[in-house]
């Protein structure tokens, strides 16, 4: 519903803003016309770069071999294992920090967030230091149950997922703080219990700010690369990503690294374009 | 002119027997504390009256358990219900805005208070077909909330308020959101659905003919307590607050009756038919008041004040006329009435009512 609304305000300013645009490009003042240029070369350009040197004629081939294979499709499962574990999980620490009201609930959604400003190499290092064989939860996971996570496949998500739930809880507690709490209370009324409200009334009215999130989560799992590589390590076919393999790949075979990248690019723009509703238009 | 009367008048708590709705219902909130006596039979309907901020949303969420209670306590049918958390109370309501979830169809939507309480699916819906076309929309049943017109949507909120089978039906502002054509309409539907209703119906609402077509009785909320409660006629005739009176166009007094004649608090005497000794209201209404702007001469009527007009607007194809001076009164008089007048802003008048129009009641 937000969605459209923002579709019909922009949709309705658009004319206007066409006509004004026109006239005031010249008057646009140069000290905030040349940087504002020079910024926009500035991000388009590496694109612009890895399209040009992009080796089109050897691409089919270097997009069949099996270690490009191997991390594409190592990165998927991983990046959607993590997606699923941040939903699991994220989906009702969202409902938690958005309907419920418990003393310090202001620090613990700052800890939820902090994973978005922490370097994910930090991240990693105290994944192992929890998780490790050594960790501080990971000795008894090891001992009790035979577990190890780091340098496995699950180690992978596991990283994937701690840089990654944030932007869900995020997105997923914005949407549940604008939905009205009162169709969960007219719920209520008729006898559903207050987990049954959310199953049934909340979760479908919040699908797509939950979907949003799962999206942007999905993209950050897909790129990560510091707490990956410092956590699970770089094995090729059990934790090595895509991210890692065009690192690696950069130094001694720069072409099959262009093609990773090229692989990465249009995964992004595919995200992007299908993020396009909520947060292109929101900006414009 | 008049205070608010603390005790609250009609039936109380002894008259209704164990069935029923008796509750005492008190809800401190910052300044603001609520403190409402509500007693119902089976059956009856009771309207909460008053204006905005009188507390009665907080009532009805009280009711439904939407609002924890400071104190008092809340029986229905016999039945504790003031720790009992709202999904197992057996109360429906229907919202301001219906609150009909907009992702399910209308069916689905009556369907889903039967599904809490443990029907199959099919069973559910079964029953959810029964009670739309009750409603006379077994043609919307599959129809999202958005596609459905306001007394449409109003109807599938009763119905699926009524498909769990409520001991106690609460409605908050069933009309407001309707035009004023719709209303007419749905109004009567309301009436006749209450009417068939078994169990005990609340509605909440500042308007006072949405109140007298509805309910049974009326009871009269303003700043969180009771200040009148009885039949809606009674109430109409009677009216114990400026508030009432202004609802059902009275001009309403509050002072000592000596025989023939009430003492207002507000200066005057007013004479009267009835004869009364002690704290009593006088009232009459704007229409039984007549304008000269010379002093009459010879005039039978006793009731003769001077004033000065304060404001003019129209009321359909009447002028309504608000006076001070002697006396504050609000007097109704034809569009060429007011023009032979002169009446304007700042008008010196005399205003004149019969005593066979006014009406005293002990306070």
């Amino acid at each position: 519903m937000k969605t459209v609304a923002r579709a019909d305000e922009a949709g309705a300013v658009t004319p206007q803003r066409g006509s004004r645009r026109r006239r005031a490009v010249p008057g646009v003042p140069l000290p905030l016309l040349v940087p504002a240029l020079v910024g926009l070369a500035f991000l388009l350009l590496p694109l612009l770069a890895l399209l040009i040197r992009a080796p089109w004629r050897d691409l089919p081939d270097q997009l069949t071999s099996t270690a490009v294979w191997q991390a594409l499709q190592l990165s998927l499962v991983s990046a959607t294992a993590a997606t699923a574990v941040s939903l699991v999980l994220g989906v009702p620490l969202a409902w938690l920090l958005a309907r419920t009201d418990f003393p310090g609930r202001g620090v613990v959604r700052a800890l939820v967030t902090l994973p978005l400003v922490l370097p994910p190499v930090v991240g990693g290092v105290a994944l192992l230091l929890a998780l490790g064989r050594n960790g501080v939860v990971g000795q008894w996971l090891d001992s009790w149950f035979g577990i190890t996570l780091p340098f496995t496949t699950a180690g992978v998500v596991v990283a994937e997922a701690f840089v990654a739930m944030p932007f869900l809880v995020i997105s997923v507690e914005g949407t549940l703080r604008a939905a009205d709490p009162r169709y969960e209370e007219a719920a209520t009324t008729l006898g559903a219990s207050r987990f049954t409200a959310f199953r049934r009334v909340t979760l479908p009215l919040i699908a797509p700010g939950i979907a949003a999130g799962a999206v942007l989560a999905w993209a950050r799992a897909l790129g990560e690369f510091g707490a990956t590589i410092t956590f699970a390590g770089n094995f090729p076919g059990r934790t090595q990503t895509m991210p890692l393999a065009v690192y690696l790949a950069l130094q001694d075979d720069p072409a099959a690294a262009i093609a990773l990248s090229l692989v990465l690019l249009a995964v992004s723009i595919a995200v992007l374009a299908g993020l396009r509703d909520r947060w292109m238009t929101a900006s414009s | 002119m008049t205070h608010i009367d603390e005790t609250p008048t009609g039936v109380r708590a002894e008259d209704v027997p164990g069935d029923g709705l008796d509750a005492r219902l008190v809800v401190a909130r910052g300044a603001f504390r609520l403190d409402v006596a509500l007693t119902a039979r089976p059956g009856e309907v009771v309207a909460l009256l008053g204006p905005n901020g009188a507390g009665k949303t907080t009532a009805l969420r009280a009711l439904a358990g939407l609002s924890p209670l400071t104190g008092g306590h809340l029986r229905l049918d016999g039945a504790e219900l003031d720790r009992t958390p709202p999904e197992a109370r057996p109360v429906g309501v229907v919202f301001q805005d219906y609150l009909l979830f907009p992702h399910l169809s209308a069916l689905d939507n009556v369907a889903f208070g039967p599904r809490c309480q443990g029907a199959t699916k099919a069973e559910a819906r079964a029953q959810a077909a029964e009670w739309l076309a009750r409603m006379g929309l077994a043609d919307h049943a599959g129809a999202k909330p958005r596609r459905l017109s306001g007394g449409q949507a109003q109807r599938v909120a009763l119905a699926r308020a009524l498909a769990t089978r409520p001991r106690l039906l609460l409605l908050d502002e069933p009309l407001a959101a309707l035009d004023a054509r719709t209303r007419l309409e749905v109004r009567a539907q309301l009436r006749r659905h209450l009417a068939e209703f078994e169990a005990v119906a609340v509605l909440v609402t500042h308007d006072p003919l949405d109140a007298m077509v509805l309910a049974d009785r009326l009871v009269v909320v303003e700043h969180g307590r009771v200040v009148q409660e009885g039949a809606p006629a009674d109430i109409a005739r009677r009216p114990r607050t400026d508030y009432i009176a202004q609802l059902v166009g009275l001009n309403l007094y509050r002072g000592q009756a000596e025989g023939h004649r009430v003492r207002l608090e507000a200066g005057p005497a007013v004479a009267t038919t009835e004869e009364l000794s002690g704290p009593a209201f006088v009232a009459f209404p704007p229409s039984a008041v007549t304008l000269y702007r010379d002093r009459p001469a010879g005039s039978s009527a006793r009731n003769l004040w001077r004033c000065e007009v304060a404001g003019l607007e129209t009321h359909g194809d009447q002028i309504r006329a608000d006076l001070t001076g002697e006396l504050a009164l609000a007097a109704d008089l034809t569009t060429v009435a007011a023009a032979e007048l002169d009446l304007h802003p700042g008008a010196e008048v005399w205003a004149t009512v019969k005593a066979t129009q006014t009406h005293a009641y002990p306070a």
